[in-house]
């Protein structure tokens, strides 16, 4: 492994991901766990695995994003998730355009310009609607596991309309549409839509520039895809490591240093 | 006035209140004097005339405790024309001021509960939650409201002013007039011109039999002249803004404010302002800036987050940015041309069709690309405020034209002016990071 030089930490709602640099900017390590409710006691796990793999972090830079950034007594520098999430992806795509990061806690839409800066963004309202929560509550309400959601709504062409975008109404409307006799599979399909649409909506927001680029934990989710896809009628650019692109974009900030 | 109450108000608010008020004042300024504010490596201690500002602001609610053993009370709306009603020599409550100093105070909340436990939606304003839970449970942080003995309403900042007050007239059981404003597109007409003024005509016999006295045309115009210097003052004030560093922030405006809503037609209003200019120009001369490293300058748009003006000045100060200009604060220095003591009620007429309320989004887009050349601003803040539709409605669009139109970067800070529960701290101060970020501060 090539030596590391900078590190970046996204400590998110949902999930804590950590990435080594090495001097030219590429990735070298990285590291990802489910968020703990002692953050601080995940933090110094996190660094005491990195220092296994780098030696002594004295010297290294680290920029700390996401909501728990503040948490971060090490960090040289803390930076938003969406200036690092649109830094990350520049780096690895090389193309400015818009950039949909669906995450645990809030969903934002980023403009990107062609050099590679913000120039725009939005992020979704007070509440899940919109999110990885969103699909996450549901799916422990149907019993399937996150990562077969995707291909689950998919197995299926026929679509139930989710009216509400409200996670926990969203929630009662899928009791009663199984108290209604109809299969998982359709109900999965119209959270997926539900779910699209509302990103769509935030798009709009923002004006969608091509390409269309998408980061995030719920990238992964090939309904997601296929859904932003035909509602947008753009092809979706994925980077190698979606879920990692904040913590990226902070390393790289940590490499300016 | 019996002599009995005349003794009563005189005595708590000429001899104890003005007294109790000047020693507040006078510790006030020995704080500043001491340097008790100057630890702060953000932002300048506030004006030493805040002191002053502050006795004015508790000596008009002073006033208003007692105002009903001394004469006859008005509730006014904050746009409406009140130049008759001074004249009259009502004492005047703004309902939306008491609202303000309760979301200052943080007692909004509880306030604004009093009004929903009896049945009023959360959808309602803020506002005029706070007043009608005030109304109903006589919950404030000043102490205690005067009853009104004739209520003023105007259409010129909403709609909901109109089922407000006419709530507050079947609580209190006294006479309501409303003045409706024709909404302004473009221009007004003088047939629009004519129909507020005919209102108004109207209003003042009303006015003159709950005051018990005639309106002497003299003082209408002196009432108005008043007016006037004092709008013309904070016109200046807010115009030396343009400076950079800017002298004050909004935050200082939002504060410095209450005078010319609530005390306009006022001499002393006008030696205030004038006291205020010469502070202020007394800083421009110092270079000295609200905000000690100022690097960006912003426009606010929308009314302030009242309970949350500390937190936003220091948050933005830490990145060395100030919000140099607001509509809302504009809106009581922009009209003043139109002022005319010499023809006051055409030209009241005049004037209250103008608020930024009452144009349209258009107009409004316009009014700020303006204040972002006058006072090369980088970036806009767009309060969307839950509590007030009028002024949010048109801001999607307005934040799209500014970036695409004019590439002036602007950001959407959801929130509410009086009610907290709508605040969420941590998703505006990430908003507003990554916003900084952008600006690359």
């Amino acid at each position: 492994m090539s030596k590391i030089q900078a590190l970046g930490l996204d400590v998110g709602s949902t999930t804590v991901k950590m990435v080594g640099l090495d001097a030219e900017g590429e990735m070298a390590w990285h590291f990802l766990e489910q968020a703990e409710p002692l953050l601080e006691n995940q933090i110094a796990r996190f660094l005491e695995r990195a220092r296994n793999v780098t030696g002594p972090l004295d010297g290294i830079p680290l920029v700390a994003t996401g909501y728990g950034r503040g948490l971060v007594n090490q960090a040289t520098r803390t930076v938003t998730e969406i200036t690092c999430h649109a830094r990350g992806i520049y780096r690895e795509l090389g193309h400015g355009g818009t950039l949909v990061d669906i995450g645990g806690q809030d969903s934002k839409v980023i403009g990107i310009s062609p050099q590679g800066k913000v120039i725009d963004f939005t992020m979704n309202d007070k509440c899940a609607a919109g999110t990885g929560r969103f699909l996450e509550n549901t799916a422990s309400r149907l019993k399937v596991s996150l990562d077969r959601m995707g291909p689950e709504a998919l197995s299926v062409s026929d679509e139930v309309s989710i009216s509400s975008t409200c996670t926990v109404f969203a929630e009662s409307e899928v009791i009663s549409l199984i108290a209604h006799g109809v299969s998982i599979a359709s109900i999965l399909r119209g959270l997926h839509r539900s779910l699209v649409k509302r990103m769509v909506s935030m798009i709009l927001t923002v004006g969608l520039t091509p390409p269309l680029m998408l980061s995030g934990g719920v990238a992964q989710n090939p309904a997601i895809r296929q859904m932003l896809e035909e509602e947008t009628g753009q092809k979706i650019i994925l980077p190698h490591y979606p879920q990692l692109m904040g913590a990226c974009g902070a390393a790289l900030f940590a490499l300016d240093a | 006035m019996s002599i009995g109450p005349a003794l009563r108000y005189h005595w708590n608010v000429n001899l104890l209140g003005r007294a109790g008020l000047r020693w507040v004042r006078w510790q006030a300024e020995r704080r500043v004097k001491r340097g008790a504010h100057g630890k702060s490596h953000i932002l300048t201690p506030p004006l030493k005339i805040s002191a002053r500002t502050k006795e004015l602001i508790g000596r008009h609610y002073l006033k208003g405790r007692y105002a009903n053993l001394r004469g006859k009370v008005a509730w006014v709306t904050s746009g409406a024309p009140i130049e008759f009603l001074k004249a009259l020599d009502f004492y005047l409550l703004y309902p939306e001021n008491h609202g303000a100093v309760c979301g200052t105070t943080r007692t909004a909340v509880d306030i604004c509960a009093q009004a929903e436990n009896a049945g009023y939606s959360r959808d309602i304003c803020s506002y005029a939650r706070t007043d009608l839970g005030t109304m109903l449970s006589c919950q404030t942080p000043v102490g205690k409201l005067p009853k009104p003995d004739l209520l003023l309403t105007c259409t010129n900042i909403c709609q909901t002013v109109l089922h407000w007050y006419r709530v507050l007239a079947h609580h209190f059981d006294v006479p309501l007039i409303l003045i409706d404003t024709p909404f302004v597109y473009t221009e007004t007409t003088d047939h629009s011109v004519a129909y507020v003024k005919r209102q108004l005509e109207e209003a003042i016999p009303i006015a003159e039999e709950v005051a018990g006295q005639s309106l002497d045309e003299r003082k209408l115009k002196e009432v108005t002249r008043l007016s006037k210097l004092a709008s013309e003052l904070w016109l200046e004030l807010l115009g030396r803004c343009r400076h950079r560093p800017a002298p004050i922030s909004v935050f200082d405006q939002f504060i410095q404010m209450a005078p010319i809503v609530e005390m306009r037609g006022d001499n002393f209003t006008v030696d205030f302002y004038a006291a205020m200019l010469k502070e202020v120009d007394e800083r421009i001369a110092q270079v000295i800036g609200a905000v000690k490293n100022e690097r960006k300058r912003l426009l606010w748009d929308n009314l302030p987050v009242w309970y949350r003006l500390r937190y936003l000045a220091e948050f933005l100060g830490r990145h060395g940015v100030v919000i140099a200009a607001s509509t809302y604060t504009n809106a009581w220095a922009e009209l003043t041309p139109k002022m005319d003591p010499e023809r006051p009620l055409e030209s009241m007429a005049r004037t209250y069709m103008y608020p930024i309320l009452n144009r349209g989004t258009g107009d409004k887009l316009a009014t700020m690309r303006q204040m972002i050349d006058d006072y090369r601003l980088d970036g806009v803040i767009l309060h969307s405020d839950r509590s007030c539709k009028p002024y949010s409605v048109g801001q999607m669009d307005q934040r799209d034209r500014l970036i695409r139109d004019f590439g002036v970067p602007a950001l959407l800070l959801e929130a509410d002016h009086n009610d907290s529960r709508s605040f969420s701290k941590e998703q505006v101060a990430n908003r507003l990071d990554a916003f900084i970020e952008m600006l690359e501060v």
